[in-house]
């Protein structure tokens, strides 16, 4: 069979993969200019002029139309955004009105540690949520369902910024169990730069490749109760799709042909319905990492954690408006890069994809 | 298939790992022996060259990596000779000689030198960033100031282009811009003529007691103390300012023992902290003044009566006392408490009936104000007391609440009716408020002076402007105190501002600290004095 198809199936896959990819980088290529013609716009029209945040409160006439014409600001609007859009893509994000650095340079400081937290937390979400979920699909109505579905309810309903300050109440005010705000306890902290090189910029990663395991645990006991709080709220999502995707699937004829084979429950379960579960599972996942990669502002701000949320909050608050559309085109662009890598796994993992 | 239990091993060990990370932290309550651990929000940063830094942050680090010829010692809040051992004044008010201190280093070990000093200064008016203009305001330009700034020897001679009170010029080199930095270290780290402005944004080259170590902007500061500081080695080797925002998580910190200073607390939380014994709070003020002001284009705020009446009809202890509690003290008149000349009577109180009296006799029917609030902090809370207390006696307050930048451009417009602001003095000396409160050269629309509060209040000051021009001139510091006092007084009952407030700042503290001084209204903290 493989030998007969082989020949001439060849020139027509490369062709089909080299159509597929050529579609893939349009429809990406496009979103992405969506993207930037979004925040250009927004930029444009917040009652925040550049000029006067640049040049603070007591700036005369004078300077300030000396900057306008230097920043470009009188060109036509289409002249300011193609001039944006070939910035964009030199890598060239502009500069933060607070410090005057490139703001390229300033999310790669604070994108890891947003990237650190987030994964933990969605890997957390994800051994807790699909377990549970999967548990309350097996016994619907069930006791042990209801438990899913409450602490599922909570997650959803509670704020994060009270469910934060409760946690450090609780774990590290009281208990003790767990570090405090911040990446690392003061100490290591302090010698952090002579210990460790900054290879990824994420603390685990970081300590971990120099070797620091004190420094290690003390960073995964910070990392720990955000992570676990950022992890419950996609817990919850996750579960609840979990439940009712697998629920879907249970009532399937195939199920039944597989019981009546005698087949383990936890086999019909786990392999044989998981499998199917796992196609529209993988675009909850996808999203719900997303939203923690740019949503984690407030836990952010409660664990005092450098990452690009407080950035772009931070940002706000002082009107350094060329920072916030920084972080918000490389929010986008990840969001972009994650939806894409969903559909990937879409593929894998369902054949009628292909 | 093979998938399951390959998945299952990942989970256990995740777990495992998890619950082993988390479990040891505990230990770790206390912060090191010699380390000052300060929680802060210090976000505000734009840079640490003293040439630039022009935050409450960035200054507090310049207050303690370098000094300047003029100090303001930390406990008295007095002036002090700094890098200069002595000084005078010509005669003709016109030329100033300091003579540098002997023996004194930079921490790179460079000696400090008449001609450093000429360099910090030179430096400071050419780089021409944002705190450069209290320097500019002694005729100091980027053009000529290679010859009125010149230092040879021990020898730092100043030449200013009108015979200005000398206290003006002293207090106003105690600010952060006039530090002084090592000319030599800072010259090897020049990068295309930025007299290495981008290098000591993460660097320090100065005399203080400590040297940056390291900054990360919004995660922290380390300074490290350096032996023979000339005003006694600082008593704490380290001090880390981790950036903190959350009030409620610095609290939290200082009572678990991770950090020993916390400083941007709120006034719930200090009351929260009432009965911990392990924890002081430490009270005293800052530089910011409350205030609300009419816009004299409308010509019912050119009504001396309707002016006194509003100013009758605030509560400003009940304020003080409640919403406000903590974070202000009653104060009414612009300059702040610790600032030569300032005002510490409180003349007016709540007075409705007063208030309602003087409406009547403004002769005004139904007066309604429009007061421009922005949509922040302490703001929409003060002014819906004072659209009440108005209320009460007759004036009807309509509140425009909105976003705290685009409030400000309506102001600097002169399109507000009134509104509710703070300001900050730019340097020490009191003709930073002075100037801006009390005097307005050309109040025409074309003059677009937005520098001058009086201006963008469309508010004459009349002979005020001159008066304040004078004190500013003034060489005789008690006749200079006397001047602005008057002024002040004049201000207080004939002006359509109402100074309501001064800023109050409360700091936690474990309480084996000690030592630990902010500076006051006047000067940024000092970390070299503190022991715990």
């Amino acid at each position: 069979m493989a030998e007969l198809s082989d020949t001439p199936a060849q020139p027509h896959a490369a062709v089909s993969f080299l159509k597929q990819t050529a579609n893939t980088v349009c429809s990406l290529l496009i979103t992405f200019l969506g993207l930037l013609a979004v925040t250009f716009i927004i930029a444009r029209i917040v009652p925040v002029d550049p000029v006067t945040a640049i040049l603070g409160e007591r700036a005369t006439g004078e300077q300030i139309a000396t900057l306008r014409t230097k920043l470009g600001l009188d060109d036509p609007l289409w002249q300011q955004f193609l001039i944006y859009i070939r910035d964009v893509f030199h890598g060239d994000l502009g500069l933060s009105i607070r410090t005057r650095d490139p703001i390229l340079s300033e999310i790669g400081r604070y994108f890891p540690a947003t990237l650190e937290l987030s994964t933990l937390g969605i890997i957390i979400g994800i051994f807790i949520g699909i377990p549970a979920g999967v548990l309350g699909a097996t016994k619907p109505g069930s006791w042990r369902d209801q438990i899913v579905r409450l602490i599922g309810l909570m997650g959803y309903s509670m704020p994060v910024f009270w469910l934060g300050l409760m946690g450090l109440l609780l774990f590290y005010g009281h208990l003790g169990w767990v570090g405090g705000p911040g990446r690392l306890d003061s100490m290591y902290e302090m010698m952090l730069d002579m210990k460790v090189k900054p290879v990824t910029h994420m603390i685990l990663i970081d300590t971990a490749l120099a070797g620091e395991w004190d420094m290690f645990r003390n960073a995964l006991s910070h990392i720990i109760l955000p992570a676990s709080i950022l992890g419950y709220l996609s817990m919850a999502y996750i579960s609840r799709m979990t439940r009712s995707f697998m629920m879907n699937e249970l009532g399937q004829e195939y199920i039944t042909t597989a019981r009546v084979k005698g087949m383990p429950e936890r086999r019909v379960i786990w392999v044989h319905a998981m499998r199917n579960v796992a196609v529209p599972l993988i675009t909850v996942i996808a999203l719900s990492y997303a939203n923690l990669l740019e949503g984690a502002v407030l836990t952010e701000t409660i664990f005092a954690w450098p990452g690009l949320g407080r950035y772009i909050t931070d940002a706000l608050l002082i009107n350094d408006m060329p920072a916030v559309l920084g972080g918000t085109i490389v929010v986008g662009a990840v969001y972009i890069g994650i939806n894409m890598f969903s559909d990937f796994l879409y593929r894998l993992a369902d054949p009628r994809a292909k | 298939m093979t998938f399951l239990p390959f998945a299952r091993k990942v989970g256990a060990a995740t777990l495992a790992a998890l619950l082993l990370g988390a479990a040891p932290s505990a230990l770790m309550a206390a912060t090191p022996a010699d380390t000052l651990v300060i929680a802060a929000a210090i976000d505000d940063i734009v840079s640490l060259d003293p040439a630039e830094a022009y935050e409450f942050s960035g200054l507090d680090v310049v207050n303690n990596t370098y000094d300047s010829l003029v100090e303001i010692n930390p406990t008295t809040l007095a002036l002090e000779p700094g890098l200069a051992e002595s000084w005078s004044v010509a005669d003709d008010g016109l030329t100033y000689t300091f003579k540098i201190k002997a023996g004194l280093t930079f921490a790179s070990g460079n000696p400090v030198t008449a001609e450093a000093a000429a360099y910090s200064l030179q430096r400071a008016v050419k780089l021409n960033k944002t705190p450069a203009f209290i320097l500019n305001q002694f005729g100091w330009k980027a053009d000529n100031v290679d010859t009125v700034i010149t230092g040879a020897g021990d020898t730092l001679t100043l030449k200013v282009d009108k015979p200005f009170a000398p206290t003006f010029l002293y207090n106003c080199l105690t600010a952060g811009v006039a530090s002084i930095v090592d000319a030599e270290t800072v010259k090897t780290h020049d990068v295309g003529g930025d007299m290495g402005n981008e290098w000591l944004k993460n660097n320090s080259a100065g005399t203080g007691a400590y040297v940056l170590t390291s900054y990360k902007p919004n995660e922290g500061i380390i300074l490290t103390a350096r032996p023979g500081y000339w005003r006694g080695d600082a008593k704490i080797k380290n001090i880390f300012v981790q950036h903190i925002p959350e009030a409620a998580t610095e609290r939290l910190q200082l009572e678990k023992g991770d950090v020993d200073i916390a400083r941007n607390l709120t006034p719930t939380d200090i009351e929260g902290l009432t009965g911990n014994k392990d924890v002081t709070v430490q009270s005293d003020v800052g530089g910011q003044v409350y205030y609300l002001s009419f816009n004299q284009k409308n010509e019912n705020y050119k009504n001396a009566k309707f002016l006194d009446a509003a100013r009758w009809a605030i509560d400003y202890q009940g304020l003080a006392d409640t919403i406000l509690k903590g974070a202000v003290i009653p104060h009414q008149s612009f300059l702040p408490q610790g600032y030569l000349g300032a005002l510490d009577d409180l003349p007016y109180k709540l007075d409705i009936e007063k208030a309602k009296a003087l409406v009547a006799e403004s002769g005004i029917k139904d007066p309604t104000v429009t007061i421009s609030v922005r949509n922040n902090g302490v703001y929409p809370d003060l002014a819906q007391s004072i659209q009440n207390t108005f209320g009460q006696a007759g004036i009807k307050v309509v509140l425009k609440v909105g976003e705290g930048a685009e409030g400000l451009k309506e102001y600097r417009a002169r399109q507000h009716d009134a509104t509710l602001q703070t300001w900050g003095p730019d340097y020490p000396d009191p003709n930073t408020n002075s100037s801006t409160f009390a005097e307005n050269p050309d109040n025409s629309d074309a003059a677009k002076a937005t520098g001058y509060l009086a201006w963008r209040n469309a508010y004459d000051p009349g002979e005020m402007t001159a008066k304040s021009q004078a004190a500013a001139l003034e060489r005789d510091p008690d006749k200079r105190k006397a001047a602005y006092e008057e002024i002040e007084r004049t201000h207080q009952t004939t002006s359509p501002f109402i100074l309501m407030f001064q800023q109050a700042r409360q700091t936690g503290l474990r309480s084996n600290v000690q030592g630990f001084y902010t500076g006051g209204a006047v000067d940024s903290v000092a970390y070299w004095l503190a022991t715990k």
